[in-house]
């Protein structure tokens, strides 16, 4: 065990005051987080503080001093520390760039071949392709059914027109080659990848390749049927509502779901029947007061049943 | 992963006020979690750093910014120089690695 003294570089007659600056000296150019990867600093921070933990305590000194005790078995343990972490993954926590989550940027790419492998001639001049980036485009149902051209305004100012193909689901990615990051020295842009995100309709929902609607009919459009102006993702259509219909009787247009797409046939359009009776007026008050219906009708019969 | 009130009650002559100073500086990064902070490992030992910084080796708050700027820029590069030294164990042939270590030891 080396002298305290010595290895503070101070004389047996320093003053407290000496031993602290002392050690701040050599901390601060020893000290292994400052030093990470360097075995000798650490070995060196080691022996100062354990000079230092003697020295600064004037007890200990004051015992060391008269040969009470010796230099030994005051070292520092030497637990993890700050560079044990800071060197591996979770030191990308406080990475400059801000909390990274892995692979290399294109600064960090043209750091290491612009500079590393760079000298003798060729210094930077490997073709580096760009980046693939990743964006989100929030579109309507009814572009995403019918497919639709959309623009998309990138942060570096670019601005894409990204074709929505019909029948488009949530969720999907489209690939959009060479609309990536810059390539360097000649080399091609990378590619952007675009995941779209559906905003839910006010009344078609998507149900595979078929859509459905709630249709509003009146009484006796229901009752007595008739023709009406059903809303289809490609513009209204007439139906025909047989009579005898009720709310939740389900019709179907052919065709008129998602349009044929990628080898896949059209779907349909699903029209449930919700029967409103608005304004009630009296005539139908009157009626319904004498109506002795010819089979009459328990609607609430099935939640009755014991399961 | 504990939280502040744990990490002030092990830390002896951690003042609150200062950790909560440095976590607005940015110098220590703790998620926060129901109304608390929660503090990694990692967190724990940077938190440990900036007191020797400060007390042991006399840097000031006001120098202290420049001098975890540099730290982490070294540390990036540490841990870029141990992805690429991996990258290339991982790829390139070996003789390939020999030349280049012929040539770095040169």
């Amino acid at each position: 065990m080396e002298d305290p003294y010595k290895t503070l570089g101070l004389p047996r007659s320093a003053s407290q005051d000496d031993v602290r600056d002392a050690y701040r000296k050599l901390a601060k150019r020893h000290h292994p987080d400052l030093n990470p990867g360097n075995v000798k600093a650490e070995e060196e921070f080691k022996k100062i503080s354990s000079a230092n933990e003697l020295l600064s305590d004037p007890e200990k000194r004051g015992r060391f001093d008269r040969g009470e005790i010796d230099a030994a078995g005051q070292e520092r343990a030497s637990g993890p520390s700050y560079r044990d972490h800071a060197d591996h993954e979770a030191g990308r926590r406080y990475s400059q760039a801000g909390r990274q989550t892995g692979g290399w940027s294109d600064e960090d790419l043209g750091d290491i071949f612009g500079s590393m492998f760079g000298e003798g001639g060729q210094r930077g001049n490997i073709p580096i392709p760009g980046r693939d980036e990743n964006y989100t485009l929030t579109t309507q149902l009814l572009d995403a059914i019918n497919g639709a051209t959309r623009r998309l305004t990138l942060p570096d100012g670019r601005t894409l027109d990204v074709k929505i193909p019909p029948g488009t689901v949530e969720g999907q990615v489209l690939r959009l080659r060479g609309q990536g990051g810059e390539g360097r020295n000649g080399a091609p842009r990378g590619d952007a990848f675009i995941a779209i995100h559906i905003e839910p309709h006010r009344y078609f929902v998507r149900d595979g390749n078929d859509v459905r609607l709630m249709l509003p009919v009146t009484l006796s459009e229901a009752v007595i049927g008739g023709s009406v102006q059903v809303p289809t993702p490609r513009g209204p259509v007439m139906m025909r509502i047989p009579p005898h219909s009720d709310s939740g009787t389900e019709l179907r247009l052919r065709g008129r779901g998602v349009p044929e797409h990628h080898g896949k046939s059209a779907g349909d359009l699903y029209a449930t029947l919700r029967v409103i009776i608005g304004t009630q007026d009296k005539s139908l008050q009157e009626f319904l007061t004498g109506w002795k219906p010819e089979h009459p009708v328990n609607p609430r019969r099935s939640m009755e049943e014991k399961p | 992963m504990i939280t502040i009130d744990v990490l002030v009650a092990q830390m002896p002559g951690l003042d609150r006020h200062d950790l909560e100073r440095w976590i607005s500086n940015d110098w220590v990064r703790a998620d926060p979690k129901d109304g608390t902070l929660i503090f990694g490992e990692i967190d724990v030992f940077r938190v440990r750093l900036i007191r020797e910084l400060r007390d042991d080796m006399d840097i000031n708050e006001a120098a202290l910014p420049i001098v975890l700027s540099l730290l982490d820029q070294v540390y990036d590069l540490r841990r870029r120089m141990r992805e690429l030294s991996g990258a290339i164990g991982e790829t390139v042939p070996e003789d390939v690695q020999r030349t280049l270590l012929k040539r770095l030891a040169r």
